[in-house]
């Protein structure tokens, strides 16, 4: 009897601790998952009486061209960033690691970006890319070469969003590598300098290979940066010209908040949870079959 | 690598490293510094051929245009009630929660705790028509609370605590167990003040995070009274695309406080985006 007390009292003391956060974050997204597979599987507005329909709005996502062009970008723009935004990352990373002077200043300044808003960065960004008044287009006169449209040509605009992206991001990958970095091997790297080993040796042979868990977390990091960009795309070009730089999510946005087909939404919604998933997933296997410890 | 070899000659009076860090810091400042300008600077001046990059004259019209023609301070204070709500619930509830899955023995721990790193998973486009619906029934839509409840806890918070709770020894709380404090007074007077570290890092990603959220306030909020600086910004963004002086000046508003924030506490700052990465 006291036993069975003492449990009671323990699991109320427990959930009294963890119940208040467990609720709210369960509560606001496994509720609302299950909820939009069930609104996944209607014709509804929001308004009139949702209409049942069960796979029909699956089934027309495969016939939906406007669906295939934003899933395109979408994987146009996560093959440019995540590559790109780790390569740079890194590179950052191991210059912002050596002993030199004005170290604290160039940290202040490639990390300061990062703490812009998506928003506010994007509004910049079409300042600074604006064809007519902007520096981008200034600069490369000066440099004697041709002005560009930027975010106003279909075949750049994503190039351009990916730049945005990387000035935001690239501060944040550094950081997490150089915070690996700090605490690598130092006795490897002088006993293979002792050696006589050169610095792309050391590089390749030592440094890269130490990185390589924080390079698999920064790979699903990034390809879900990239799977959800949203802030940057609705800031600088609200998915156009034509369409141009509509990606899964800014869809998405527009049709459950412009056209107001909540059903179909939440399905095209459930398609990239389950890219997601795969590509998550996918990721930590391999990296858990190369014994990379990285999760 | 910073060691000097005998043999080697040095071709520059400084470290070759600096060539690439010198044009990189530019390239992440330069838009900063300009944002700044611009916003000093008359419309005439942006709009000229060729534009200028140094502003001729320092003129303020963009900032009188901007409070004269937006809730620019009513969103500034909107933003600090929703950041400062959003931290105080990160503080208040990631910490208790994050203490009793390190230390408390309860029936559903592990399951709790494993629904709660699987939301991670869940992408934001799922949940945005729900939460919407969910807002407008219970009547929050319109109202700061739509901005702040997603942010009152979050999965990143409570791993984040429970990661430093496991890492601090077991013989203080252990001891006051002893000495017949209940588990809410061991929390509050032993352990929690050794969480200051932690609670600074929580603080500081809440706060980038609270401030910068977009997409909530912009789904659930549109009486422009409850507007937070970013979907202010962008509304703003909308009515006037080329009045770059005013659009530059909403954003310093919206920026500085971060920026400033950031050179000040360079340090917190980066161990919070560090601990963003180290959570594997």
């Amino acid at each position: 009897m006291a036993e069975r007390r003492g449990v009671l009292a323990r699991g109320l003391t427990g959930w009294a601790f963890a119940g208040p956060a467990t609720l709210l974050v369960v509560g606001l997204s496994i509720f609302p998952t299950v909820w939009a597979f069930l609104i996944s599987r209607t014709r509804w507005n929001g308004i009139a009486i949702p209409r049942p329909l069960g796979w029909a709005n699956y089934r027309l996502m495969a016939e939906d061209p406007e669906l295939w062009d934003s899933v395109r970008h979408t994987f146009v723009l996560t093959a440019l960033f995540v590559p790109s935004s780790i390569l740079g990352g890194m590179t950052v990373a191991i210059a912002l690691s050596q002993q030199v002077r004005l170290i604290k200043f160039y940290r202040t300044c490639i990390f300061v970006p990062f703490v812009a808003s998506s928003a506010a960065t994007g509004i910049l960004a079409s300042y600074v890319f604006n064809p007519q008044f902007g520096t981008a287009n200034e600069l490369l006169r000066r440099i004697g070469l041709p002005p560009q449209q930027f975010l106003e040509d279909p075949r750049q605009v994503l190039v351009v969003i990916c730049l945005i992206a990387l000035w935001g991001q690239i501060g944040f990958t550094a950081v997490v590598y150089l915070a690996r970095l700090q605490d690598r091997p130092k006795d490897l790297i002088e006993a293979a300098m002792v050696d006589g080993a050169g610095r792309f040796r050391i590089l390749w042979h030592i440094i890269v290979p130490e990185l390589r868990p924080v390079t698999v977390f920064m790979v699903v990091w990034q390809t879900i940066t990239a799977l959800q960009l949203f802030d940057l795309v609705y800031t600088t070009t609200r998915g156009g010209p034509l369409s141009s730089s509509t990606t899964i999510v800014y869809y998405v946005f527009e049709l459950a908040f412009q056209t107001r087909r909540y059903g179909y939404g939440s399905a095209v919604a459930y398609g990239l949870f389950a890219v997601t998933m795969v590509l998550t997933v996918g990721t930590i296997l391999y990296s858990r079959r190369s014994k990379v410890e990285a999760f | 690598m910073s060691a000097v070899r005998p043999g080697r000659r040095r071709l520059l009076p400084f470290s070759p490293w600096h060539l690439l860090l010198m044009p990189l810091s530019l390239v992440f400042v330069f838009p900063l510094v300009q944002m700044v300008l611009t916003s000093f600077m008359t419309s005439a001046d942006i709009n000229r051929f060729p534009p200028r990059l140094i502003p001729a004259t320092l003129s303020l019209d963009g900032y009188r245009e901007l409070f004269a023609q937006s809730n620019i301070l009513q969103w500034l204070l909107n933003t600090v009630i929703v950041s400062t709500a959003s931290i105080a619930g990160h503080m208040i509830l990631c910490s208790l929660a994050g203490y009793g899955f390190a230390r408390l023995r309860f029936a559903g721990r592990t399951p709790a705790f494993f629904a709660i790193i699987a939301t991670v998973m869940v992408p934001i486009q799922l949940l945005m028509i729900p939460t919407f619906l969910m807002f407008s029934r219970l009547g929050i839509t319109d109202t700061l609370a739509a901005a702040f409840v997603p942010w009152l806890a979050s999965a990143f918070g409570i791993f984040l605590m429970r990661q430093f709770f496991l890492s601090l020894p077991k013989e203080l709380e252990e001891a006051a167990k002893l000495d017949g404090c209940g588990p809410f007074r061991t929390f509050y007077s032993i352990v929690l003040p050794l969480a200051k570290p932690a609670l600074a890092t929580l603080a500081i990603f809440t706060l980038l995070g609270s401030w910068n959220d977009l997409v909530w306030p912009l789904i659930a909020i549109s009486d422009d009274r409850f507007y937070t600086l970013q979907v202010g910004l962008t509304t703003f963004q909308g009515t006037r695309r080329t009045q770059f002086e005013q659009l530059m000046a909403g954003n310093v508003v919206a920026t500085m406080p971060l920026i400033i924030g950031f050179v000040l506490a360079q340090r917190w700052f980066v161990a919070s985006m560090a601990f963003t990465g180290v959570t594997r």
